[in-house]
């Protein structure tokens, strides 16, 4: 069956807003995250920190080069995900309404392929 | 908004409108009926204008038809100025209660009272929010029958007088055994087709793993619940593998393990240890069996002991002909071929598969394996004819023409 990621996708705005009453939105997700596991759609959820604790490695070069975060000048950031195993596209979509966001942030739903859609002569030998 | 978005909103939230106006109106049936009003109203007008809220605008449709039908029914006269008097209004809604009766919508569509076909397709009407049409297509049934088997199930759940509520705490272990065995009925219809030409429908299986995802969330204290989850999780995890790209059956030992799903074992391996946690029941313990399976890098370096003592145990929790048949294939990787026919043979004194083509399929194997290669290829043929999917009946076939 499709799985979808939803990706959520903030901006300096957004970020800022949802910060402004992080309880209220803790709480908020909590409540969707148990929602989805009832719904028996959720497999997994991250959220991720501050991008100044990761860093960037480039392969624009020869060798990779590494360099402490943000990535690039992008105005909406990673800011988590929830991945989904549902019956339809529409459906993803209808739970992406649902996610408590913060005004101003995005949703971008992209599907993950399952293993039995990758062709069978692909597989790197052992 | 299309047909596909109702159909979206409709699978989210099927049960719980379908629970509640159980819970409001008394009556299953007339419920059932009030949300299948509902969904078509939103079929002929969501794609003219979208309600800004698809959920609420389905719940109070629903609720106002179901309304409309107590109305038409003059002997409840009295419950209908009940209604009447709050005819619109939003219930606060309690988490918790809309849980229960999620719970309770459950167990009345997997009730006792009920055929085996009318709880399966009443499960995935109602809790999973499929049309009749995605059922009929689903087992391969005419839309006339699945549509034909609910309203029968409605109809012999009024006439028993089945109350909505959670079963009494003696009959609750009983009644969950068959609530699970339902979603396993349906998991193995996707795992193992029993008729049609392709081995597996994953989209039927997965219909099981997400009802039992559900049931997991709403009674995690349940380890069999668990235990069905990860045997469920574990058993599809193999499922890109099992079969060729012209859709042949993959037998284990040939299967590319690098396209099992990894993510689908690690679920399986968690929900297994929350299903450990009292000992393991009898899906507790078919999941530890396809969890040793999924954590072996090839059928050699397999822990055959352990899957043989698996057996051994689920043989004495429910006890099966079929359960003896698997432990025979175990002792023979473990032991050798010679003792596993023992085992087959004494299946075939006692009678104990009559008609299955597992028997002489296991048989016809383990004779191959002895060299008796005349008694296998009778074997294989018998098994043929018995079975039912055309995409095993040929690997049978394959096999019993190579023996000569």
């Amino acid at each position: 069956m499709p799985k979808y990621m939803l990706i959520m996708r903030g901006t300096d705005e957004s970020n800022a807003a949802m910060m402004a009453s992080i309880e209220e939105g803790i709480a908020r997700t909590r409540l969707f995250i148990e929602e989805m596991m009832k719904a028996g759609v959720l497999l997994g959820a991250e959220g991720l920190d501050d991008p100044g604790l990761g860093a960037v490695v480039d392969f624009s070069g020869e060798a990779p080069v590494v360099t402490d975060g943000p990535y690039g000048e992008t105005k909406e950031l990673f800011g988590g995900f929830f991945l989904l195993e549902v019956s339809s596209k529409q459906e993803a979509v209808e739970w992406a309404k649902r996610v408590p966001a913060a005004p101003g942030s995005k949703i971008e739903i992209r599907r993950v392929p399952g293993e039995d859609e990758v062709p069978q002569d692909s597989t790197v030998q052992r | 908004m299309g047909t596909a978005d109702v159909e979206a909103v409709w699978r989210i939230e099927s049960a719980r409108i379908v629970a509640a106006l159980t819970r409001f109106t008394g009556d299953f049936g007339l419920a059932e009926d009030a949300a299948q009003e509902a969904v078509a109203e939103a079929l002929v007008s969501w794609p003219l204008g979208s309600p800004a809220n698809p959920a609420g605008w389905l719940m109070a449709t629903a609720r106002r038809r179901a309304i409309d039908a107590i109305r038409r029914r003059t002997a409840l006269k009295d419950r209908y100025a009940l209604l009447a008097a709050d005819p619109a209004v939003e219930e606060e809604v309690d988490p918790d209660r809309i849980d229960d009766d999620v719970l309770a919508l459950m167990f009345i569509s997997c009730h006792p009272v009920l055929s085996p076909e009318a709880r399966v397709a009443l499960t995935l009407r109602v809790v999973g929010g499929l049309s009749s049409k995605e059922i009929a297509r689903a087992f391969l049934l005419p839309v006339p029958v699945v549509q034909a088997r609910i309203t029968r199930a409605k109809k012999t759940i009024a006439a028993a007088g089945v109350p909505f509520e959670l079963p009494p705490a003696g009959e609750r272990r009983g009644r969950l055994g068959g609530v699970l065995s339902v979603l396993y009925v349906i998991f193995t219809e996707g795992s193992t087709a029993t008729s049609g030409d392709r081995l597996l429908r994953p989209d039927v299986a997965y219909e099981a793993i997400r009802l039992a995802r559900t049931l997991a969330a709403l009674l995690p204290d349940e380890p069999e619940v668990h235990g069905l989850l990860a045997l469920c999780e574990l058993t599809a995890a193999r499922f890109p593998a099992r079969t060729g790209p012209d859709g042949s059956p993959v037998l284990l030992e040939d299967q590319d393990r690098l396209r099992w799903d990894f993510s689908a074992i690690r679920r399986g391996l968690a929900a297994l240890a929350k299903a450990s946690t009292r000992g393991l029941g009898p899906y507790g313990l078919q999941a530890a069996i396809a969890a040793a399976h999924a954590s072996a890098p090839s059928v050699e370096a397999t822990d055959w002991d352990r899957i043989v003592v698996l057996y051994e145990v689920l043989g004495r929790v429910a006890p099966s002909p079929v359960v003896e048949l698997n432990r025979a294939v175990a002792v023979a990787m473990a032991s050798g071929p010679a003792q596993a026919l023992a085992i087959v043979d004494e299946l075939i004194a006692l009678d104990r598969l009559p008609g299955s083509h597992l028997l002489p399929t296991v048989r016809g194997e383990l004779l191959t394996r002895l060299g008796r290669r005349p008694e296998a290829r009778a074997e294989l043929e018998l098994a043929a004819r018995l079975c039912a999917n055309q995409r095993e009946r040929s690997v049978l076939l394959r096999k019993a023409a190579a023996l000569g």
